[in-house]
């Protein structure tokens, strides 16, 4: 019943299923309205212009009322195109069906055979078909449903193949029941709604074809006339006497747009992917409304973030994934930021260039600074001028990240010749050199190749390669090591802490893995539910970690050489981010956690080096470490 | 490449072939004497007899098959006897006119279709993707051949803009600027219903592609919005885009049929429905083979260039 809520809330469908209804409805009590002849001519009486007294419409060439004619050319045009379109779904279904259902050599043979009837533009196989049998409605029809059968049995034969094999259909067979009796009973109850939506689709075509054929010639014959013999006949008074052409015209062009509409609303309302809105594109920059004033900053660094906020807003709903998270970097800085998926980390670290998808993200306020400058909110070609040039990304699964149809050399060039005037050859040259630094053998020949050509590994260190490509300030790595083996994973994080050492890069590192940040990284930020609960050096969280939930991260990993070790995985779920608890968002997971942990707000406390958001920390954070 | 095209080919023949077995199938159902039926008014007891010894039309139904393709196959399609000449000298004259308005109208389509698609995500939902999507309603619900009739009244009538009909001027033409006069009006009434739905198709391509996360690269390089949507998520859209265009290109030959009748140009689709009307079966037969020929090998280049832009795809 959704199905049908979600058509009638399409108001261009709504619109398309009242006209159409009222077409039909007037095409199905034509015979009772009080109109003359349809077939009477009367030639002192040629070419009546509309609104005429007796001829609403006018009349046509032979001084018949064009109103009357009309009203009995759609019925025709409509009797047509919806027979065609029950026989091509019969003879389509049932070919499709048989194909699906004895599969192999029967099923090759037909489908062969339907592939070689849609080798055709539809329009030569009808005319084949009304030469063969001559010009004439029934002809016509004949030829429209003939054309649109491949495409019925090519649909119902998908759907057939995926029943044949269902449980119910074994049974049936096992127990004895006749071919016919199992497609009939088990089949096409199934095949139905399929069999359906095609003609819906398909119906506006048939009554165009038919029209069409019609309007050639080939199709009904005179005095007897559809929509389309009428277009034609008056086409030879085109010039003098318009409005007989323009009648059947709009008429035909009302009934294919009515139809069209409702086809779309059907196919929208049964398409899930529109229904949930997913299928929007993302702006070239993520919104920003603010709730409130830029904050002022509380670091120093050379990316500074200040209570960032950003939201998702998906229909009523809104997901809290970053909730006032300040961070800071410093030249030649690493910093990590750590947490389970849907911590927010990604998001965070997204939020900073505005590459956060939008719709539906929006930062709803906080500050990044870069270097004195404030990218919340900038101009979109001021944060461009950035983006690459002074704050580089480095994407998880290369794979997805890097353009399937550039080779990667081209993808560094562009990298590059968007930031800097330099020639085309001068780009390669760099670009080389780039595979080179990040050590990758045969650099010249790795340039010329695609991405699907190269391993995870060859492809991440292409990543890197394109953030260092303008020598940029901060790099911000996105979980870079996730997808590789722990071999691979161990020399992309040494060549990343060479590359920091040898030009005073500062790292954002994004990981849900303590191991990575203990290698790598100087200082850590804990996230949990789109907030930071512990924040401090490296070694120190590490040695004596202040939340429970850091503390229970760090038991994750697994420790060399010490296989006895169990893996404490953490039971639970983080919460959903749409209606997070007040208090701690962890608690329910704490074993420490009692009442006073789920009201008000918790704050992040500390001494200046390291700070807790937690009420019962797991260890006293002493005042005089700063 | 060179191996893949003849690949391509290879697997073209058994799809000819089985375009030949329907049509000869098609015209087998022709009910009476083949013969008098082919001949029409032109039945006289010599014509008869010549036929069938020339199509074997006495002979079995197979037989009979293998006499037509293997003249086929020679070059040979068989006499018009209503314009009394060869069908095949017929069908090609015939064939470039067709192949001048559908092509034109094709590379419209392509053109048009794509950047209106393109334009149409980039502002999804803003006022130009809202008037691009009712323009593209309205293109793909209006029957091209009454759509053509109004362009006729209003541009060439009304404001006598343009030339009514034909290819060229009877009297001082048959040059370029002539033709292209002659070729502005159909070649935009066929265009448009096949610019409607390459406009769709595009639109829903681009936005599928926009969401991927080579794009979030490309804007994370800080590549220029321009640059993102029309290199990176076009050319990746076009993957999805391309096999569209070839269907789109049957629709538009099917729909140059309607175009030639309304703008009496003297192609192949006219050719067709004239010569159904005078019952001229060989012109019928040897003309639905030819075009259909043509289509399936415009679609081996379809693939050709898809496998150009598609380095996945093996070769």
């Amino acid at each position: 019943m959704t199905f049908l809520k979600l058509l009638i809330r399409n108001r261009l469908a709504a619109a398309g299923a009242v006209v159409m209804a009222l077409v039909l409805l007037l095409a199905l009590i034509t015979p009772i309205l009080p109109l003359p002849d349809p077939d009477v001519t009367n030639t002192s009486n040629r070419f009546v212009k509309p609104f005429s007294e007796g001829h609403l419409l006018g009349t046509d060439h032979l001084g018949r009322d064009l109103l009357a004619r009309l009203m009995y050319g759609t019925r025709l045009s409509l009797a047509v195109g919806i027979a065609a379109a029950i026989f091509a779904a019969i003879f389509g279904a049932a070919i499709g069906i048989i194909a699906g259902y004895f599969g192999g050599k029967t099923d090759n043979i037909i489908m062969r055979g339907v592939d070689m009837l849609m080798a055709f533009p539809y329009i030569l196989l009808a005319l084949a078909i009304v030469a063969a049998l001559g010009p004439g409605l029934t002809n016509a029809l004949i030829a429209v449903a003939a054309v649109n059968i491949p495409f019925f049995a090519r649909n119902i034969r998908g759907v057939t193949v995926g029943i044949a094999h269902k449980e119910f259909v074994d049974a049936a067979k096992l127990a004895g029941e006749g071919h016919l009796r199992i497609i009939l009973t088990e089949i096409l109850p199934n095949v139905i709604p399929v069999i359906v939506i095609a003609m819906s689709t398909t119906i506006g075509w048939m009554i165009l074809e038919t029209a069409g054929l019609s309007f050639l010639g080939l199709g009904s014959q005179p005095p007897q006339a559809d929509l389309g013999s009428m277009l034609g006949e008056a086409r030879s008074a085109l010039i003098t006497n318009p409005h007989t052409s323009i009648v059947p015209g709009v008429m035909i062009l009302i009934i294919v747009m009515a139809i069209n509409l409702l086809g779309d609303g059907v196919r929208d309302a049964l398409d899930p992917r529109l229904r949930s809105g997913a299928l929007t594109r993302p702006r070239p920059s993520t919104a920003v409304a603010r709730t409130s004033e830029i904050p002022k900053p509380r670091e120093t660094g050379t990316m500074v973030l200040t209570d960032l906020e950003t939201q998702f807003h998906v229909g009523q709903r809104v997901y809290k994934a970053v909730s006032k998270v300040s961070l800071h970097v410093e030249p030649g800085e690493c910093l990590g930021v750590i947490g389970e998926s849907g911590s927010g980390k990604s998001v965070t670290a997204l939020s900073i260039m505005g590459l956060v998808a939008s719709p539906p993200g929006v930062i709803t306020g906080g500050s990044a600074r870069y270097d004195e400058t404030e990218l919340i909110g900038a101009p979109y070609e001021k944060l461009r001028r950035y983006r690459g040039d002074k704050v580089a990304y480095i994407f998880q699964d290369p794979l997805a990240t890097l353009h399937p149809l550039y080779t990667v050399g081209d993808q560094l060039c562009e990298a590059i010749r968007v930031h800097h005037k330099v020639s085309k050859k001068e780009a390669w040259q760099r670009a080389v050199a780039l595979l080179k630094q990040v050590r990758i053998p045969n650099a010249e020949g790795r340039a010329k190749v695609y991405p699907h050509e190269m391993s995870g590994g060859m492809r991440q260190r292409v990543g890197i390669a394109m953030a260092l490509a303008n020598d940029p300030d901060v790099i911000i790595a996105d979980e870079p090591t996730t997808a590789l083996d722990v071999t691979v994973q161990a020399q992309i994080l040494a060549l990343l802490n060479d590359l920091r050492k040898e030009r005073g890069l500062s790292i954002i590192f994004i990981t849900h893995d303590f191991g990575v940040v203990a290698q790598l990284c100087d200082r850590v930020a804990v996230m949990y539910a789109g907030r930071i609960v512990e924040t401090g050096p490296t070694q120190a969280v590490l040695d004596d970690a202040a939340h429970p939930y850091t503390r229970r991260l760090i038991a994750c990993v697994p420790e060399l050489g010490e296989g006895r070790r169990e893996l404490h995985a953490i039971p639970g779920l983080p919460p959903a981010v749409d209606k997070l608890p007040a208090g701690c968002a962890f608690a329910p997971r704490c074993d420490k956690a009692d009442a006073l942990c789920q009201v008000g707000t918790i704050e992040l406390e500390g001494n200046g080096t390291r700070a807790v958001r937690c009420i019962f920390p797991e260890t006293k954070l002493s005042e005089d470490v700063a | 490449m060179g191996g893949y095209i003849l690949k391509r080919l290879v697997s073209a023949i058994p799809v000819l072939f089985g375009i030949t077995v329907i049509v000869f199938l098609i015209m087998a159902m022709i009910p009476g004497d083949p013969a008098l039926a082919i001949l029409g008014s032109y039945a006289t007891p010599e014509n008869v007899e010549k036929l069938n010894r020339d199509l074997g039309l006495d002979q079995p139904l197979v037989a009979r098959y293998f006499i037509w393709l293997g003249n086929m196959l020679t070059g040979d399609f068989g006499r018009s006897f209503s314009l009394n000449r060869p069908v095949i000298d017929e069908v090609l004259d015939r064939f470039s006119a067709t192949l001048i308005l559908a092509g034109t109208s094709f590379v419209l389509c392509a053109i048009f279709g794509i950047a209106a698609g393109v334009v149409s995500a980039a502002r999804q939902y803003g006022f130009a993707d809202k008037a691009i999507t009712f323009a593209v309603l309205l293109g793909i619900s209006i029957p091209s051949f009454f759509l053509g009739m109004m362009m006729i009244l209003l541009f060439a009538v009304r404001w006598k803009m343009l030339p009514v009909s034909g290819m060229y001027a009877i009297y001082g033409g048959g040059d370029l600027p002539d033709l292209l006069n002659h070729l502005i009006m159909p070649a935009i009434a066929l265009a448009v219903v096949a610019t409607g739905v390459v406009a769709r198709l595009s639109r829903s391509a681009m936005l599928e592609v926009l969401r991927q996360d080579f794009v979030r690269t490309a804007r994370a390089k800080g590549v220029r919005e321009g640059r993102v949507i029309w290199g990176h998520a076009l050319r990746a859209a076009m993957v999805s885009i391309i096999p569209v265009l070839g269907v789109q290109a049957g629709f538009v030959l099917s729909g140059a049929v309607y175009i030639e009748m309304v703008f009496q140009w003297p192609g192949v689709g006219r050719m067709l429905v004239d010569a159904i009307l005078k019952r001229d079966i060989l012109l019928v037969q040897g003309g639905v083979v030819f075009v259909a020929a043509c289509y399936v090998m415009f679609n081996i280049a379809v693939d050709v260039a898809q496998s150009l832009l598609d380095p996945r795809i093996k070769t």
